[in-house]
């Protein structure tokens, strides 16, 4: 089993998001950076199924330098080594793009990834990458099992979830319950020092380009009703906030 | 030239999140002079196809191959491209799903056609095609210039004020043909809760959090649920601990949500589960605890216990009909 796991390096889920240069570029000030929560629930899950199948599981990670704290990380959690394309992911068509020109060299039998990054929410990469492959892709998976050459998953839907079965190659975007993180022990990131980590420079161009970015505007006064007229705050969403 | 939107089913109707999706891309098709051409895949009735022209949709495709019944992603993806290029398109319009989300991604790939997620406005269409999105699960915005020949907008719920009209639409068979291969992805079941109203289409929301001490005590939210014709939502911890099921959680890892009206109901608001929540029009917070960090992201709240309070709110909403 040759699996990819591709991850974002993202700043912390209670992370201050602001900007700076005029509201053009995000501010890193006093950020602290993590593997995407979902994708770190596909990691998991590949170290598992290498463990239990033999093969290999290479992390990849389209981004820059800064990237690669995180990326030892998921080596000391398990994988086998890791590739960095060397660039900012600003755009989904361009990192779907890095990702399968690797994968087209590698063959991989399972690509896994989080279901969307916590920067851009987009949910888009999976899909693109198995279409540059010519496979299926399929998010969100939250539960794999592998019987020969076949997977056989757990798909949220709308309202519920369905069962699905496919051979592979696959693409899977991943979620909780999908593995139970896991964390890194002494050995593992001892070993992760020293295993391999190739940087490749980026192909093509992104087809999207971000000018500005903006923050909400500011939440007004909390409004307090007393318990004890607790009917009074639906005369309030009926006629004030008129959402009944 | 027209402006091409992907339309889904639910239960034979054309799903709401869909119709707001029509809504925009007939929007986008009056600031280019273009019409508006909704694809709609699936089993539906000749007079919900027509409907389509309440929201601004000139022709509905209607591709209605039974092989299409089980949402394969591939297949939906052929389909969508047949109908850019029979329509030559340059724009297409989609409300984020599951399904729209992976068939958006694949034409995206088979086009090479920008794309951008979680659109929230219009799009800015002087000198060039401008779009604003969600980033950060809505802690921010950033405004995207979109290049390449075709541009594909999956919109966020509420980017546009729908205003429904009376015109009707010219339904159109449409049935490409379908490749085989495109039908690998087997569904062997699905588990779906019958008759509950969509949480992601949902215009209200009732969600509950550990506050209510257990799944013996959901009652009293789903009452006030079904007083106000509203889905039920819980927190992770209540997920995790399998007080509700998963498809139930909002928040960062969870489903993202923006109704007219959130009510949250013995959650204290941690900034994980506000994230799935900060696109809500309004917020009412429901919790016991004053110093609760909710109250800073809410328009309305209560200071009480939610066993006293949610009856009294029930009682009152029955009392409105």
């Amino acid at each position: 089993m040759k699996i990819l796991v591709c991850i974002t390096n993202v700043p912390d889920t209670t992370a201050k998001i602001s900007f700076t240069d005029g509201d053009t570029k995000f501010n890193k000030t006093g950020v602290t950076y993590i593997c995407g929560p979902y994708d770190d629930y596909a990691l998991s899950r590949a170290v598992e199924l290498r463990d239990q199948l033999g093969g290999t599981v290479t992390v990849m990670n389209v981004g820059e330098a800064d990237s690669e704290q995180v990326i030892r990380k998921c080596l000391a959690i398990g994988a086998d080594d890791a590739i960095r394309v060397n660039c900012e992911p600003t755009d989904s068509y361009f990192v779907a793009e890095q990702i399968a020109v690797v994968a087209a060299q590698e063959k991989y039998d399972l690509i896994l990834m989080g279901r969307e990054s916590i920067d851009y929410n987009g949910g888009i990469v999976h899909g693109l990458v198995a279409q540059m492959l010519g496979i299926p892709s399929l998010s969100p998976v939250m539960k794999l099992e592998i019987d020969g050459n076949t997977a056989k998953m757990t798909r949220e839907i709308e309202g519920g979830k369905e069962d699905i079965e496919a051979s592979l190659p696959l693409v899977l975007g991943c979620q909780e319950p999908i593995a139970e993180w896991k964390i890194p022990n002494m050995r593992g990131i001892m070993t992760a020092r020293t295993k391999p980590l190739r940087v490749l420079e980026p192909v093509g161009e992104g087809l999207t380009v971000t000018s500005k970015y903006e923050l909400p505007a500011p939440k007004g006064a909390c409004k307090m009703v007393s318990a004890d007229e607790a009917e009074k705050l639906i005369d309030l969403l009926k006629n004030e906030a008129k959402v009944l | 030239m027209s402006v091409l939107i992907l339309a889904e089913i639910d239960n034979g109707a054309i799903k709401k999140s869909s119709l707001e999706a029509i809504y925009y891309g007939s929007e986008v098709a009056k600031m280019k002079g273009t019409t508006a051409t909704a694809l709609v895949i699936g089993s539906a009735s000749a007079g919900d196809l027509a409907a389509a022209g309440n929201f601004g949709a000139a022709k509905v495709l209607h591709a209605n191959d039974a092989r299409l019944a089980q949402g394969n992603i591939m297949a939906y993806a052929d389909v969508l491209v047949s109908a850019i290029q029979h329509e030559s398109s340059d724009v297409v319009v989609l409300a984020k799903s599951s399904l729209g989300d992976a068939v958006a991604a694949r034409v995206s790939g088979k086009l090479k056609a920008s794309i951008v997620s979680n659109v929230t406005e219009l799009p800015d269409l002087s000198g060039g095609f401008k779009v604003k999105r969600s980033i950060y699960t809505g802690k921010a915005f950033a405004h995207v210039e979109m290049k390449g020949d075709c541009k594909i907008l999956a919109i966020k719920k509420n980017a546009v004020l729908v205003s429904e009209g009376t015109a009707t639409a010219n339904v159109e068979v449409f049935s490409p043909a379908l490749n085989d291969a495109s039908f690998g992805v087997k569904v062997t079941g699905t588990h779906k809760a019958s008759s509950s109203i969509s949480l992601p289409e949902a215009d209200l929301v009732v969600s509950a959090g550990r506050g209510l001490k257990g799944p013996e005590n959901w009652g009293i939210v789903e009452d006030l649920a079904n007083a106000l014709g509203a889905a039920t939502a819980c927190s992770k911890p209540v997920s995790d601990l399998d007080w509700r099921p998963h498809h139930e959680h909002v928040g960062q890892t969870g489903i993202k949500v923006a109704p007219n009206l959130y009510i949250a109901c013995g959650i204290s608001g941690a900034i994980q589960h506000l994230a799935g929540v900060n696109s809500s029009k309004v917020i009412v917070v429901i919790n016991k605890d004053p110093e609760a960090p909710f109250f800073k992201a809410a328009d309305y709240g209560i200071v009480g216990d939610v066993f006293e309070v949610l009856p009294k709110l029930t009682k009152a909403i029955q009392a409105l009909k």
